[in-house]
């Protein structure tokens, strides 16, 4: 089976973010795999391991993004691509990178592609259904199971918490949600392979493209922090008389009840 | 400038959700004077039109069909597109719900165009429609303008006021005959485990639990104030690490980003993660024994206490409150 993940490099959980000079500021902070990729990447290896075939984790960024490639190829994939676009995207959107993407996608023969549903810094959740429908193959999102017989899929997908059982068939695009499985540590000797296999590096050009194709239909006009939360009231005195006190605050100030 | 807006309003049992009638305040200011134009799919949704133009649409197209009565990608893009090449719009609205956030994209690629996901608020300044979404979980906020083509965006529940229900407001109703095919998408089976009712993005009030909570059965207390008071229950990740309910309950940075009126965190510590899908509730109640929490930090009130004993007090004491309200 022919399966790709479709990877971000993200901003670390832990990162506060801060600001400068109108950007989000990168300096020093750590960066990890989109946690929703990680569950993409595990399910692909679970996926080739169970049916065959090989696994090709893609990203879309700059030469950085190397070392989550090279984490992915340790966690089990067996190859990897970058597109590096630092050359030729300024100030991409969801609409370029899709369509980088869906270029590269398109004469792989790919059966299953397997994306996070969301990345956590940009959050839109866009590139996994429009990459699908570039490619005209069905797809589903936030998934919590993957089974595959043949060419037909079944697949449970999270719906706001109700879960749909859903049949499909290959070719196909999923998105990863929470619970779809544990993603694995890379381990010692996954690391030492992984600096072996292959990470290819392409541009646009290699995929005949040129910026005006993909330039972005959207933009960003500034970026700001949410309000500072002052701190709050911690209440006191007996337990009864703290939990009335709330409710009368939450009534008459907060009017939120 | 004048332009045409479709809103796709989400049918959910029988009624329209709430996230419509926001989306459709949302794409007034979008149209700036242009029309409204509320769109409804489903198997029998024309009776829900006049409701729809009530809240601020100035007329409703539907699609009817019995492959449309729930959700799939490719049966809701078919009837969606179809409406699209008859009217023509320049804007389009969505919920940024689990169907928006499927469909949406779907339909940007299809017209090539760019569509801003997940706002907060949406106003014109300077000429330009200006949109407002977090990004980072809510640890920052962006403003985007579109700078070609249609103007596509999905509205976040709960943050755009929806406009006041007018009665005597009326419009034009009418169908749109579709040939919805070749599904590739079939639903087998629907299974609801969500806590009953209330859905954790559009929850006015959560209850949410950590690892204080200490076990499933610990979640009963939770549900229980959450039922009182109309709410969804939530969790951390912690809890849901442990086991103690599902990941679909997850708030934070991995799992849902919420924001309603009333956030009371119940043994949660309040890592930063958690933070980032919580701190832009309205007002948050933190309840933990360790006074020294993380979560009290963003807390507009706090109970340092075991939520064990404050909870069932504190039910009590709203039940008290809303039977006399």
């Amino acid at each position: 089976m022919n399966i790709y993940v479709l990877m971000k490099r993200t901003f670390d959980t832990e990162e506060k973010i801060t600001i400068s000079s109108g950007k989000i500021n990168e300096d020093g902070a750590e960066f990890i795999i989109n946690p929703y990729d990680e569950y993409a990447i595990e399910e692909a290896i679970q996926v080739r391991d169970a049916h065959g075939g090989e696994v090709t984790v893609v990203s879309v960024g700059t030469e950085e993004a190397e070392k989550q490639l090279r984490t992915a190829l340790a966690m089990g994939a067996d190859k990897a691509v970058l597109i590096n676009t630092e050359d030729d995207v300024e100030e991409g959107d969801q609409f370029t990178t899709s369509k980088i993407l869906a270029e590269f996608l398109k004469d792989k023969e790919v059966d299953l592609i397997i994306g996070g549903n969301v990345a956590i810094d940009g959050g839109s959740g866009q590139v996994g259904p429009r990459v699908a429908e570039l490619l005209a193959i069905p797809y589903i999102t936030t998934i919590t199971k993957l089974d595959i017989e043949g060419t037909t899929a079944t697949v449970v997908r999270d719906v706001e918490g109700d879960s749909e059982v859903i049949e499909t068939s290959l070719p196909l695009l999923v998105t990863a949600q929470q619970g779809l499985n544990e993603p694995r540590y890379p381990s010692l000797p996954g690391i030492m392979k992984a600096k072996k296999k292959p990470l290819d590096e392409i541009e646009l050009d290699d995929l005949d493209l040129d910026e005006d194709d993909v330039e972005a239909k959207t933009k960003t006009i500034e970026i700001s922090l949410p309000p500072k939360k002052e701190a709050g009231k911690v209440l006191e005195g007996e337990l009864e008389d703290q939990v009335k006190e709330l409710v009368g605050l939450l009534h008459n100030e907060a009017k939120v009840v | 400038m004048a332009r045409k807006v479709l809103v796709l309003g989400e049918v959910r049992e029988g009624s329209l959700r709430n996230v419509s009638f926001e989306a459709v305040a949302a794409a007034k200011t979008s149209a700036e004077g242009g029309e409204v134009v509320g769109v409804l799919f489903g198997d029998s949704v024309s009776a829900l039109g006049a409701e729809f133009i009530q809240y601020g649409a100035d007329r409703v197209v539907t699609v009817e069909d019995e492959q449309l009565k729930q959700y799939t990608s490719d049966g809701y893009s078919q009837a969606l597109l179809a409406v699209i090449d008859q009217e023509d719009p320049e804007g389009i609205i969505f919920g940024h719900t689990a169907q928006g956030k499927d469909l949406a994209p779907r339909i940007a690629a299809k017209l090539e165009s760019g569509l801003i996901s997940d706002v907060t608020d949406l106003e014109v300044e300077g000429g330009n429609l200006v949109f407002t979404r977090p990004i980072y979980s809510g640890k920052a906020f962006e403003k985007k303008i579109v700078t070609d083509g249609l103007l596509f965006a999905t509205i976040r529940p709960n943050n755009i006021a929806p406009l006041e229900k007018d009665e005597s407001r009326t419009g034009d109703v009418s169908s749109l005959s579709v040939e919805i095919k070749n599904l590739r998408q079939v639903i087998k089976e629907v299974v609801r485990k969500a806590t009953e009712g209330v859905d954790l993005s559009e929850a006015k009030v959560i209850v949410a639990g950590g690892r204080g909570v200490k076990s499933e059965e610990g979640f009963e207390p939770l549900k229980e104030l959450a039922d009182v008071l109309g709410g969804a229950v939530g969790a951390s990740r912690g809890a849901c690490d442990a086991d103690y309910c599902d990941y679909s309950l997850q708030i934070g940075q991995t799992g849902k980003v919420v924001t309603p009126d009333l956030y009371i965190a119940c043994g949660i510590s309040g890592a930063i993660q958690h933070l980032a899908g919580m701190s832009n509730s309205k007002i948050i109640v933190a309840i933990n024994k360790d006074p020294e929490a993380n979560i009290f930090k963003v807390a507009d009130y706090g109970i340092v206490g075991d939520l064990f004993e404050v909870l069932p007090l504190l039910t009590k004491e709203f039940k008290e409150l809303l039977v006399n309200a």
